[in-house]
């Protein structure tokens, strides 16, 4: 059992807790991230390592309530147990000074940036951000992404904050106005993801993506999260999760993730009905 | 004149076995209740009096684990059945898995002296009775030997893993057991499906090795939470890497990524340790459509086949490269399957899947095989024959085609010897490059059998025993 130690709403639907892991903290390392399950006939899902701390033993999450999984999670308070956590998982980030780069996260996907972000500004590179949500409420860690970052770059789909539009738009600008990147890091949802990769393309930037397969061991077992990359299938949990993203079957991989749109959606509707009850 | 007695007419051998009660095929298709009901006390007697009770008994040199069979056997006919347990568990502490999973009829089985003339006695149904017997009435733990002081870490907690445990544990000295995953078993409660294996009988037997005092931690992947070189200096003195046979092999075709197509593990493991069957009372969905493939022949493929009939399947059909004297799968287990109405499509091969807008598997293209001459397995090898592709309707497929080991201890421990498949090299005590580290079971041999990742296990911990005390 896995006590939950703080819990905050950093915006509607999206959570941060902290969890008492002590052997994942203590070797937790960037862009690994963790597997849940938060009750006896729960799901195994992945989550991003966002933070941890070796000396208090806690590591840190931030989650979208998005189906029955993350909604059972998101009702947890403090001093509440999840039943399994299990990682750290997953290859690291390869964090070293490349010069200048730029650090994207899509919704939710800026939880799994900004440790990445911090990592890169730590190994002495010039750091990028942008950031992106659909609207201004659901943009989260803006302050942090903005202290580890020399400049930080902000988008929403409705204009509501920053530039209106995706952050690949923003990132296009960048580099149209002559901004030169050596590595771009993209975190978000597949489509943002996609997006990021065909404006970096033509000028041959490297990028990388972290993928957010559907996975349910998430230690290389049952191939749930395989996803083509260079012609060639990989398994997101032991080969990854990170890719360059120009070698990346996008299409494939959206496909994958919308497999069980019928079930997740049976799901969340039992589960709420039974809630009302 | 004395009276001469008249010489005791010769015991009749009982030719045929007494057959195990069995769910009937139209009733169990439609649930995942174990199949095989298991002996009555009446039925154990009496085919436990089938047994001759060999001065030189010629079944134990194929168990893998040498219990005593006679011995027990002995016990049952005298319906002392604790003793029987008693007997059983000197040398292994899952018997009731054994009795149910083990492939009896090519080891102890195979050399029993009535399979000469008639069915063998059925050595494994009567492991299960007398397991049965036992768990039922609450498990008698003997005696631990005193503490040794010594410390041993195990990695996976599958039939290898549990095996050294307790034989560990018996000797006296502390254990803890690493499993990846969020309950122990391995294979036995992430890949054997409940029908053949429930999985409340797997808890009980590593409730019954938590006895012994050894502790098993859940969620702990060893490679990543801990390695090895960190183990030991973390105060363990020797470790044991049970870590098995868990990736999965995929067919390398056109389209195998398509949605709907499953490796055997993914399928299982939603199946049997996510109990997808129970969802939406679960959380973990699987999908079945009406029109399985399941491609493969060995027990993993019944197993696929079999759930996936009771999941709710129309049409479930096995396509296998070879024939069916190739089948790799215990001969029970294909006429269960059969029986339940799985059908059988013999020297055929995928060569591409073929999927909807969607991205979702509709068909299948095969090309049909024929046999060549024998290949290193000795099995005849399967040749394509050019220009013979058919065209199946599948909506879900289940790809069972192997396993091969797990790489995350190999990548993660520097002087550990492995070979070109990926196997750790292990001497026959699972003795590995690395001092006071040892392996066995899947791991060192490549995907095989419970019972022998549990033979594997008994030679381990006998080694290591060995290895702490000269310590």
């Amino acid at each position: 059992m896995y006590k939950i130690i703080t819990k905050m709403e950093l915006a509607p639907k999206i959570k941060l807790i902290e969890i008492h892991a002590p052997e994942i903290a203590e070797k937790a390392q960037v862009g690994q991230f963790v597997i849940l399950r938060v009750d006896e006939k729960g799901e195994r899902f992945p989550l991003t390592l966002v933070d941890w701390d070796y000396q208090k033993g806690t590591i840190t999450l931030i989650f979208l309530e998005v189906g029955v999984s993350t909604k059972k999670l998101g009702e947890l308070e403090s001093q509440d147990e999840i039943l399994d956590v299990a990682g750290p998982l997953g290859n690291p980030s390869e964090i070293r000074h490349y010069g200048s780069v730029c650090v994207i996260g899509g919704g939710v996907g800026t939880a799994s940036a900004y440790p990445i972000a911090r990592a890169l500004k730590e190994a002495g590179n010039k750091v990028i951000s942008i950031i992106g949500a659909k609207s201004a409420d659901l943009l989260i860690l803006e302050n942090e992404m903005g202290r580890i970052s020399d400049e930080l770059h902000i988008s929403t789909d409705d204009g509501t904050k920053g530039q209106k539009g995706f952050v690949s738009d923003v990132l296009k600008l960048l580099i149209e106005k002559g901004h030169t990147f050596n590595l771009i890091y993209a975190i978000g949802p597949a489509v943002m993801m996609r997006a990021v990769a065909e404006v970096t393309r033509p000028y041959n930037i490297k990028t990388i993506v972290s993928l957010n397969s559907i996975m349910v061991d998430g230690m290389g077992m049952c191939g749930a999260c395989r996803v083509t990359v260079g012609g060639e299938t990989r398994f997101a949990c032991v080969d990854g999760p990170e890719f360059d993203a120009h070698k990346v079957d996008f299409g494939e991989l959206i496909k994958r993730q919308m497999m069980y749109l019928l079930e997740e959606k049976l799901a969340l509707e039992r589960w709420e009905n039974r809630r009302r009850v | 004149m004395s009276a001469v007695s008249e010489p005791k007419p010769k015991p009749k051998v009982q030719k045929e076995a007494v057959s195990m009660p069995k769910q009937k095929p139209e009733v169990r298709k439609g649930n995942f209740n174990e199949v095989a009901l298991g002996y009555t006390e009446e039925q154990a007697l009496a085919e436990a009096n089938r047994c001759l009770q060999c001065p030189k008994p010629q079944c134990v040199q194929g168990c893998p684990v040498e219990i005593d069979i006679p011995a027990f056997i002995k016990f049952i006919k005298e319906r002392k059945f604790d003793e029987a347990i008693k007997k059983v568990k000197e040398k292994n502490s899952l018997p009731a898995i054994c009795g149910r999973v083990c492939p009896q009829e090519d080891q102890c089985q195979k050399f029993c002296v009535i399979g000469k003339v008639g069915d063998p006695v059925s050595i494994g149904r009567l492991e299960r009775f007398v397991a049965d017997w036992e768990r039922e009435r609450g498990f008698n733990v003997s005696e631990r030997a005193p503490s040794t002081g010594k410390k041993v870490a195990i990695i996976g907690a599958g039939p290898a893993g549990l095996t050294v445990a307790v034989d560990l544990a018996k000797f006296g000295h502390e254990v803890v057991v690493f499993e990846a995953l969020h309950l122990p078993g391995g294979v036995l409660m992430y890949g054997i499906p409940e029908f053949r294996l429930p999985k409340s009988i797997v808890q009980a037997e590593v409730d019954y090795i938590k006895n012994f005092g050894v502790e098993i931690r859940t969620d702990f992947l060893i490679g990543r939470t801990y390695t090895i070189p960190e183990l030991l200096k973390k105060g363990f003195d020797s470790v044991f890497i049970g870590t098995g046979a868990g990736l999965p092999r995929f067919l390398r075709v056109p389209g195998e990524n398509l949605g709907g197509i499953y490796s055997a593990n993914e399928f299982l493991i939603r199946v049997n340790l996510m109990k997808a069957y129970a969802f939406p009372e679960y959380d973990t969905p699987i999908r079945v459509g009406k029109k399985v493939a399941v491609i493969g022949g060995g027990n993993v493929a019944m197993d696929s086949a079999r759930s996936a009939l009771r999941l709710g399947a129309e049409e479930v059909c096995i396509v296998y490269r070879r024939s069916r004297e190739e089948m790799p799968a215990r001969l029970e287990e294909i006429e269960n399957a059969e029986e339940e109405g799985v059908i059988c499509k013999f020297l055929a091969n995928p060569t591409k899947f073929i999927g909807d807008e969607k991205g979702l598997v509709k068909a299948m293209e095969c090309i049909c095989m024929d046999l060549g001459p024998p290949d290193k397995s000795g099995r005849r090898r399967p040749v394509p024959v050019k220009g013979s592709e058919f065209i199946m309707d599948v909506d879900t497929v289940v790809v069972a085609i192997g396993r091969t080991p797990n790489p995350i201890i190999q990548r993660t421990t520097g002087g550990l010897e492995v070979t070109g498949w990926g196997t750790i090299v292990a001497d026959e005590n699972g003795k590995t490059s690395i001092e006071g580290v040892y392996a066995g079971g899947d791991i060192v041999t490549g995907e095989a059998t419970v019972i022998s990742a549990m033979g594997a296990g008994k030679k381990a911990a006998k080694a290591i025993h060995e290895y702490l005390m000269k310590r």
